[in-house]
């Protein structure tokens, strides 16, 4: 029957696209982890440091707080979102910690640990609060996060440099610095595994739960969301205060590994976080986007960090390098795409 | 016993603009009715108020006899009313699967697994497999994405999804209009097989010829009234079309 055989032509046709599309997934995922493998042996090979314990450690305490910020954004990224304020609300959130430390218990002895874990406790509050303003003016007040979030890191910012007169607060319990720089066997920074944990649980939560099959849905077709039936006010409530809560978690971080609270920190953390998510293969439409590749994204910028100062680059190059990695990677990312489509 | 679907004496008037001007008419359950008009005749109208995206001016609206004022579509869906629109509201990216269940996702056993909401993937990906197979639409594999199906899949997916989670109604807005004539006949076929599952079906559609293949009835509305209700050897395009452009002169209730 000649029916019959242009079904099962198409029903063949149909499913090649999708393996070429689900191989397309898997070559962008390969090509971006092969430019990881490649930066890190091009590296090894221009400095015999970059191969260190030392240089391990140092890479990989760069890389945590960018991390964070970067398994938070992937999701307000996948929900066609963007939250451009994750650095500001570090800076302020680890000010605010240091801040309660230093006046709640002022002169805590080295092996405090209730005010700790209140500063702490303040610090992830504090961002956790900014994420949930972010969520609430985004889902309810309907004003674009680009607008909110972009207001909220100046707010974040000015706060951060009020309370203590634009210096840092290093007035905090010595046994802060003990925790953020103990390392497990030498090679295992706490800070490091801290945020490893709180990664897995959160590419598992963006790739298996409802949750992050929302956050993606919400980004690809929002109309089709709400005529589910879906509350997605509520689910970008949640991710914009996910994202704020990562940025308190990586404000303890840094304020663990540095021994105090600067406002300054995490100024730049913005960017680099929303080009980790971008190039590990999110796309900015929403939609589209993994843990799995944030964290690749992560690992390129931190070893682009690192290693050219290692091999004598002036450290200003390191900001070109990574824009110029982030216009490839979605150029590349583009051209991919127009080809499967094509096909 | 009470029809399914009716409406009694439905208005709507947007500022001095009457769109619905007291229209009556129901739908049985196992019944495809086709409603049919012109541009601006109150179709949308009529589909909006039913999926409990507009609110009537006056009127009523009887599920099973009882009244139902849908305050949101969400209320309509709960009702047991569902609405396929022309733009089907897939979300392209994502899979079969999880178009299918999209707002209805089945969690994996477990206190834990409910806490977080853990999907339960495998049971999913068979229920679609198995409800597809069983309103025979023909989509090879659930882990595509929606915007690789054709586009009588993406069709059929938004009916059989529509069909699956509602028990009472199914509201269709112009089905095939996008669709070649093979992919039409698959979606009229799809119909059916609802419509035989006991569903009440209203079609909304400019396409005669599928009103005339699939429709046990037809209403043609125009300027806001019902011009005719059409059945049996009534229901022909001669008729449909002389109703529709008011050359035939309506029974206007």
């Amino acid at each position: 029957m000649a029916g019959l055989t242009t079904e099962q032509d198409a029903d063949r046709e149909q499913s090649a696209r999708a393996l070429l599309r689900r191989g397309h997934a898997l070559v962008r995922d390969l090509w971006i982890g092969g430019v990881l493998l490649a930066l890190v042996i091009g590296f090894s090979i221009g400095s015999p440091y970059f191969l260190t314990r030392a240089n391990w450690l140092n890479t990989s305490s760069t890389a945590t707080e960018v991390l964070l910020l970067a398994v938070g954004e992937t999701f307000v990224i996948c929900s066609a979102g963007i939250d451009l304020s994750v650095g500001a609300v570090l800076g302020f959130a680890g000010t605010a910690g240091a801040w309660v430390m230093a006046t709640a218990f002022p002169g805590a002895g080295g092996a405090a640990t209730w005010p700790v874990i209140v500063g702490f406790a303040a610090a992830v509050a504090a961002g956790g609060a900014f994420g949930l303003v972010n969520g609430f003016l985004i889902a309810w007040g309907g004003i674009p996060p680009f607008v909110v979030t972009l207001g909220t890191l100046g707010i974040a910012t000015g706060f951060g440099y009020l309370l203590n007169n634009g210096q840092e607060i290093s007035a905090i319990p010595p046994s802060v610095v003990t925790f953020g720089n103990t390392n497990l066997g030498g090679w295992v920074p706490v800070p490091v595994l801290i945020a490893a944990v709180i990664t897995i649980w959160c590419g598992l939560l963006l790739a298996k739960t409802r949750f992050g099959a929302y956050t993606l849905s919400i980004g690809d077709s929002r109309e089709a969301v709400i005529r589910a039936g879906i509350n997605y006010r509520r689910y970008l409530l949640r991710i914009y205060t996910l994202s704020g809560l990562l940025a308190g978690v990586a404000a303890v971080l840094v304020m663990a590994r540095l021994g105090a609270g600067s406002p300054a920190s995490g100024a730049t953390d913005n960017l680099n976080a929303i080009a980790a998510v971008v190039i590990g293969g999110a796309s900015l439409f929403g939609g589209r986007g993994s843990v799995v590749g944030s964290v690749i994204g992560t690992g390129i910028i931190a070893v682009m960090l690192t290693g050219l100062v290692l091999i004598n680059v002036p450290p200003f190059w390191q900001e070109v390098a990574v824009g110029a990695i982030l216009i490839l990677a979605v150029y590349i990312d583009q051209l991919r795409y127009r080809k499967t489509r094509s096909n | 016993m009470s029809p399914r679907l009716a409406v009694r004496d439905l208005a709507k008037h947007y500022g001095g603009v009457q769109a619905l001007r007291g229209v009556s008419l129901h739908v049985e359950a196992g019944e495809v009715l086709g409603l049919v008009g012109d541009n601006g005749a109150g179709k949308s109208t009529l589909l909006k108020v039913l999926s409990g995206a507009t609110a009537p001016s006056s009127g009523l609206v009887l599920l099973d006899g009882q009244p139902a004022a849908f305050a949101s579509p969400a209320a309509a869906h709960d009702a047991g009313v569902a609405t396929v629109y022309q733009d089907l509201a897939l979300a392209g990216q994502r899979d079969v699967v999880a178009n299918f269940f999209l707002g209805r996702e089945k969690l994996a056993g477990g206190w834990l697994a409910r806490r977080v909401g853990w999907l339960d993937g495998k049971a999913m990906a068979a229920h679609t497999v198995g409800e597809l197979a069983r309103l025979r639409t023909r989509i090879p594999d659930v882990r595509v994405a929606s915007r690789d199906l054709s586009g009588g899949q993406r069709q059929a997916l938004a009916i059989a999804r529509a069909a699956a989670w509602t028990s009472k109604v199914l509201l269709l807005d112009e089905p095939t209009s996008a669709l070649g004539v093979e992919q039409q006949q698959q979606v009229l076929d799809l119909i059916r097989r609802v419509r035989d599952e006991g569903i009440a079906v209203l079609l909304v559609s400019h396409q005669m010829p599928d009103v005339l293949r699939v429709c046990d009835r037809a209403v043609v509305l125009r300027l806001g009234l019902v011009a005719a209700t059409l059945a049996g050897s009534d229901l022909n395009s001669e008729n449909l079309v002389g109703y529709i452009t008011g050359a035939m002169a309506g029974e206007e209730r």
